[in-house]
């Protein structure tokens, strides 16, 4: 019989065909598909997070992963609402307006998902008013802004003002992306910053004191 | 595809500062004609780029070319390229684009008559097509701007224009993340390829309008995104070196439309196009890193034309402004080299073979371009039937070359790396055997919400 240890295992090593089996045969067994989540798919995802913060394996490996685990979360997703159990965090990322670098955002926005977190991600070239709008229609917890530029650096800071003159005063603002500095991101009044993606998770959390 | 036989074929004579088809200048420069010369690439501090901080962008230009053209007088520089690769607004409103432009134009030949310096203008817009997703690559207010600002700087008396295109890079990105090779070569020789053609007829018609130089593209948002993954531990760098053989064959096409040189600083598979096509090429390495780090910053010299810095903000370091200061660097670079050259070819291929041997073992992608590599690569492409083959080809090539020279104990490939030349052997074993069955079946998995096939001259599936 199969067990959480193997869709873990499996998970881990980006084997989608197998999740595609193991998950009904899981739940069938009666294992709760919150278990399969907290029990199976945010460890795995955490061990490879942490094999990739240590230059164990290549982002196209990790990404598999990802994909196991959305091959799993497609099944899951729609139990769990059922059930009424939402994601603890849900957080909204996208890169500041005038900006179109999104490798880096993307890969937060992976290791953020991998974490468990429910990401809406709003793409590139984003205005502060685009932010506000989604704020205000998914409530997130954290908000994650990318900039590349120099010259998009001012779009950050704008974006930071507008939404906290918005009256989000307490959705926590995450910065990042190659010119930024913990520095600056003091300066402009976000709550945290992260070097990389594969910090991007632990400054989440520290920003959320969870 | 139009070359068919290598204007370099012999690798002793792939070597800087000296190309079979050298560019004479306005003021007397010939590029390619046996010196290297400086090129330099600055860009703007954390600056919001709007109408009303014109005058204290107009100050950062002014400063910038006024400060960098005294400090390479100087130091008797024998010329200089400035490089102005333009920041999305810049393109997106023309006006504020020439604004700059007209700057350096009259900061050179300020220089040029206080100092006798030779110094030139290289415009090169940068592409803002992908603002609009799926991007529009044929039309709109972001075509329009860019042909805009190309066709009022080369009036305005830019000898050079250049860009950094991106067609194609729509499926590109995702393509270096998932270690996808066979979405390389759909994104570079089929995407890439065909949008080459439609930008380059485009703007080698405005050089002829303006008796100007189109000079070159890069597949810098191709190759040196890869190279940057790669040097981030995020990607193999054996795939980046293979990708960056592939982005020759994108490249290439720019000289295929009547482009002639130097190519674009960024672009490091410019040796590869050098051999092929016999045109000066600008490259950047270690002088560079003020942009971003790289794994061939000697290497990367031995066979330029032009020596570039990619890019650095107007900020103060200790020594001065940092334009200056890397102007300072680029100018002794080149000085120790065409001192080697002034020796005869014997001291400038001793010279060259230094450049090259510090590298290519220590890193995949150094490796892939050294001249003999390059001329290889080069071979492989030109023998091909079309850009699809030739992109298999390249890709073979740069497998070959990395599988025998680390066999050979020439090349050090990391352990967890190693699995990734099968891989890739793999991938290109599975190509099917032309283009058309090749378009046929990506079109069928490629995320059409990403780019629209008809801005490609490619078909609609069925299925969509
Ligand atoms: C929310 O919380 C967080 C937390 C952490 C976060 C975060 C958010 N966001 C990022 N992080 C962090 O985690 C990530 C993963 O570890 C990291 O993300 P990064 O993005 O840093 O790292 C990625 C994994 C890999 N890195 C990258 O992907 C960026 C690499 C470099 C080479 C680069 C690339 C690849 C590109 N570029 Co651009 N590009 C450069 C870059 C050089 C550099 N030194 O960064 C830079 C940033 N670009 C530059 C320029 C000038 C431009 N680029 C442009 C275009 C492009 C490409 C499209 C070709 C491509 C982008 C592909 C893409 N889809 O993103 C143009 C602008 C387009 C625009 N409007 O934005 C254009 C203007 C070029 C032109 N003339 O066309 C330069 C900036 C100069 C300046 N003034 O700031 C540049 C430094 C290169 C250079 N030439 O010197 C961390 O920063």
């Amino acid at each position: 019989m199969s067990t959480i240890e193997d869709l873990k295992t499996a998970v881990i090593n980006g084997r989608r065909k197998d999740v595609k089996t193991l998950v009904p045969e899981l739940l069938e067994s009666g294992i709760e598909p919150a278990a399969l989540l907290s029990q199976a798919l945010i460890p795995a995802m955490g061990v490879v997070g942490e094999r990739f913060k240590k230059n164990e394996i290549f982002v196209p490996e990790m990404l598999v992963s990802a994909r196991a685990m959305k091959e799993a979360m497609s099944v899951l997703e729609p139990k769990l609402l059922e059930a009424g159990i939402r994601p603890e965090h849900t957080a909204l990322i996208g890169t500041v307006e005038g900006d179109l670098h999104d490798i880096g955002k993307n890969l937060v926005a992976t290791m953020w998902k991998g974490a468990g977190f429910d990401v809406v991600d709003l793409g590139v070239n984003v205005p502060a008013a685009r932010f506000i709008e989604a704020i205000e229609e998914h409530e997130p917890h954290i908000v994650g802004l990318s900039a590349l530029l120099t010259t998009t650096m001012p779009a950050m800071r704008d974006t930071v003002a507008a939404i906290r003159d918005a009256g989000h005063t307490s959705v926590k603002l995450l910065v990042g992306g190659a010119p930024i500095t913990q520095s600056y991101a003091d300066e402009i009044g976000a709550d945290g910053y992260s070097r990389d993606a594969a910090s991007a998770v632990d400054a989440a959390k520290a920003a959320l004191g969870v | 595809m139009k070359y068919k036989t290598l204007a370099i074929a012999d690798p002793a004579k792939l070597i800087y500062g000296v190309a079979p088809r050298p560019i004479e200048t306005r003021h007397g420069m010939r590029i390619g004609g046996g010196l290297i010369y400086p090129e330099l690439n600055f860009t703007l501090p954390d600056i919001n780029i709007r109408k009303e901080a014109m005058p204290e962008i107009a100050r950062h230009y002014k400063q910038i070319v006024t400060e960098a053209l005294e400090r390479a007088a100087e130091l008797e520089a024998p010329g200089v390229m400035l490089e102005f690769e333009t920041l999305p607004p810049m393109t997106e409103h023309p006006a504020l684009g020439m604004e700059v432009v007209n700057i350096l134009l009259e900061g050179i030949e300020r220089a040029h008559d206080k100092y006798g310096l030779k110094a030139t203008l290289r415009c090169t817009p940068n592409d803002n097509r992908e603002f609009v997703r799926p991007p529009l690559m044929r039309s709109g207010r972001y075509w329009d701007a860019m042909l805009e600002l190309f066709d009022q700087s080369a009036a305005a008396g830019a000898e050079f224009l250049s860009i950094e295109s991106v067609g194609g890079k729509e499926l590109h990105d995702d393509a270096l993340v998932n270690g996808d090779l066979r979405a390389v070569l759909f994104s570079l020789c089929v995407m890439g390829v065909r949008d080459m053609q439609f930008i380059w007829d485009h703007i080698v018609a405005i050089a002829a309008k303006h008796g100007v130089h189109a000079a070159g593209d890069t597949a810098c948002g191709f190759g040196n995104t890869a190279m940057v993954l790669a040097e981030r531990k995020m990607i193999p760098r054996v795939f980046a070196a293979v990708v960056r053989a592939v982005t020759a064959v994108r490249s290439l096409v720019a000289y295929e439309c009547g482009a002639v040189g130097p190519g674009k600083d960024c672009g490091y598979e410019n040796p590869v196009l050098k051999a092929i096509t016999g045109c000066p090429m600008s490259m950047e390495g270690k002088t560079a890193a003020c942009a971003h780090l790289s794994p061939m910053g000697n290497l990367a010299a031995a066979t330029a034309d032009l020596w570039s810095n990619e890019s650095v903000q107007n900020i103060k370091l200790l020594g001065g402004m940092a334009p200056t200061c890397y102007m300072e660097q680029l100018v002794y670079d080149c000085r120790l080299m065409n001192t080697a050259s002034a020796e005869g070819e014997a001291s400038a291929l001793k010279m060259r073979d230094w450049l090259v041997k510090s590298d290519a073992g220590l890193d995949p992608q150094a490796m892939i371009l050294t001249p003999e590599s390059s001329v290889a690569i080069a071979h492989a492409i030109v023998e091909s039937p079309s850009y699809y083959a030739a992109g298999i080809a390249a890709a073979r090539a740069a497998v070959k070359i990395l599988r025998e020279t680390s066999e050979s104990g020439c090349l050090r490939i990391d352990s967890r790396e190693a699995g990734w030349l099968d891989r890739m052997d793999d991938e290109l074993d599975d190509m099917p055997d032309t283009e058309d069955a090749f378009i046929g079946e990506m079109m069928e998995e490629v995320d059409l919400e990403k780019f629209t096939p008809a801005d490609y001259g490619l078909p609609t599936p069925v299925s969509a």
